[in-house]
């Protein structure tokens, strides 16, 4: 992992070679963390990947996160791994929400990191995610013809009654 | 002399009798001939005629050899597993051959949390066991949805499938899946057991009428119409295989049953 001040030169490094990649960063609880530009992932990522010196070769894990009362509201993590140095950088793409009935959109990078592909399936079936130009962006663990994004915050918790005999009298007809 | 002929038509009384097809023909005629009568006769048809009904007699005999599928869903199904080991040893009530096909198989266990992606994998092995068939759902979390409250579970598998017993449990003892299977014996053999309700007279003890622990003027009115309902209901209906237990009908909607108030309806977590 690099320290705080390595983190500050890999996000002027990033800067320079694409300008205004990095949002932002942070460094807490021994990790460190580039928050970017959700449209230039792949360029960010294959400039981690491919500049002498960084060579963040392995591509970890990807996931989605919710931050709902903040802005913007969702955020793609990718976990990255130098294993020569066995150092860890994240970075986390930010996306803001669209509104009713559009969904937040970002670049695939499952051509050039193959791993990607189930995870950004996976982020795209529980956020509704949309990852642009995937190869099969569709549900992986949910069934095809669910309705919702479930593990979005404000996903109703719950989702259908159960009858006791304390509840019996509120759901009208079910023994019909 | 008659004693002795009679006893030549037990067959287990004399192992080392002459089995060939002769001496069975010779034996049928004599029996024909009503060489045997009187008293002679009354005992020998008390010590080898057996008489019931076959309906009867096929519940018996479908309690007592079921088929269970080998199916399990969660960890309920390492202590059903468990039920087959000899400690607890489902043998002995005739259900310990597990079939691996639904086609042989007549009692499903739901041994855990049916998710909404397994449901209709569940239902599909429920239609394809051949009838008559049982369903056990065992545990807190196929009865209810247990402690997963969420989108993924479904919330009790009697929504897309009829149970016949729930045994409660997170997860159940394996004892206590024995006692409801015997549970289920009973009820196929046509005379389910009585509710806890109706055996220790419990009726109007339902959680709706006690007004969440507070004993009000409504809550002691519940109590006695619930009370009402339930002798009006008279004894519980027995004798029917597959008759539910401790049911007395729908619920009724009267006007002396104080309904819950607003704020109670809809809250179900």
């Amino acid at each position: 992992m690099p320290d705080a001040t390595g983190l500050e030169l890999i996000r002027a490094e990033l800067n320079d070679a694409h300008p205004d990649a990095v949002i932002d960063t942070y460094h807490r609880h021994g990790q460190a963390c580039l928050i970017v530009d959700a449209e230039q992932i792949r360029e960010i990522l294959g400039w981690l990947r491919d500049t002498p010196g960084q060579e963040y070769t392995f591509l970890a894990s990807v996931h989605g996160v919710d931050y709902l009362p903040a802005e913007p509201r969702f955020g793609v993590h990718y976990e990255l791994l130098n294993m020569a140095r066995v150092e860890r950088v994240r970075v986390r793409a930010e996306l803001s929400d669209p509104g009713e009935d559009a969904l937040p959109e970002m670049p695939t990078v499952s051509d050039e990191w193959p791993t990607a592909d189930h995870q950004e399936r996976e982020v795209y079936d529980f956020f509704g995610i949309v990852f642009r130009d995937h190869p099969d962006l569709r549900r992986i663990l949910m069934p095809e013809d669910y309705v919702g994004w479930p593990q979005r915050r404000d996903f109703p918790i719950g989702g259908e009654p159960v009858i006791f005999t304390n509840t019996e009298r509120d759901v009208p007809g079910w023994y019909a | 002399m008659k004693r002795e002929k009679i006893r030549a038509t037990l067959p287990l009384d004399e192992p080392t009798v002459d089995k060939s097809l002769l001496v069975r023909q010779v034996r049928a005629r004599d029996l024909l001939r009503g060489d045997i009568e009187g008293l002679d006769l009354e005992q020998h048809v008390e010590q080898s005629v057996l008489t019931t009904r076959l309906d009867k007699v096929l519940n018996w005999g479908r309690a007592n050899a079921i088929f269970p599928a080998t199916f399990g869903l969660a960890c309920c199904a390492i202590e059903m597993m468990s039920v087959v080991s000899p400690r607890y040893d489902i043998a002995r009530f005739g259900a310990e051959a597990m079939r691996a096909s639904p086609r042989q198989a007549d009692m499903l266990i739901l041994s855990g949390r049916v998710s909404i992606k397994m449901a209709p994998v569940v239902r599909r092995l429920y239609d394809q066991m051949l009838e008559p068939k049982w369903v056990v759902s065992m545990g807190a979390c196929s009865s209810s949805g247990g402690m997963f409250a969420n989108y993924a579970v479904v919330q009790g598998a009697d929504k897309f499938l009829p149970v016949d017993i729930h045994v409660p449990g997170c997860p159940p003892r394996p004892e206590a899946l024995l006692y409801g299977f015997n549970k289920l014996q009973r009820m196929i053999m046509g005379d389910p057991d009585i509710g806890w309700r109706t055996r220790y007279s419990a009726h109007g003890t339902e959680e709706w009428a006690r007004e969440l622990g507070e004993v009000t003027e409504e809550a002691r009115d519940a109590y006695a119409a619930a009370r009402d309902i339930a002798e009006a209901a008279g004894e519980p209906t027995s004798g029917q295989p597959g008759t539910p237990v401790d049911v007395a009908g729908p619920p009724q909607e009267r006007a002396d049953v104080p309904a819950r108030p607003e704020r109670e309806r809809g809250r179900f977590i």
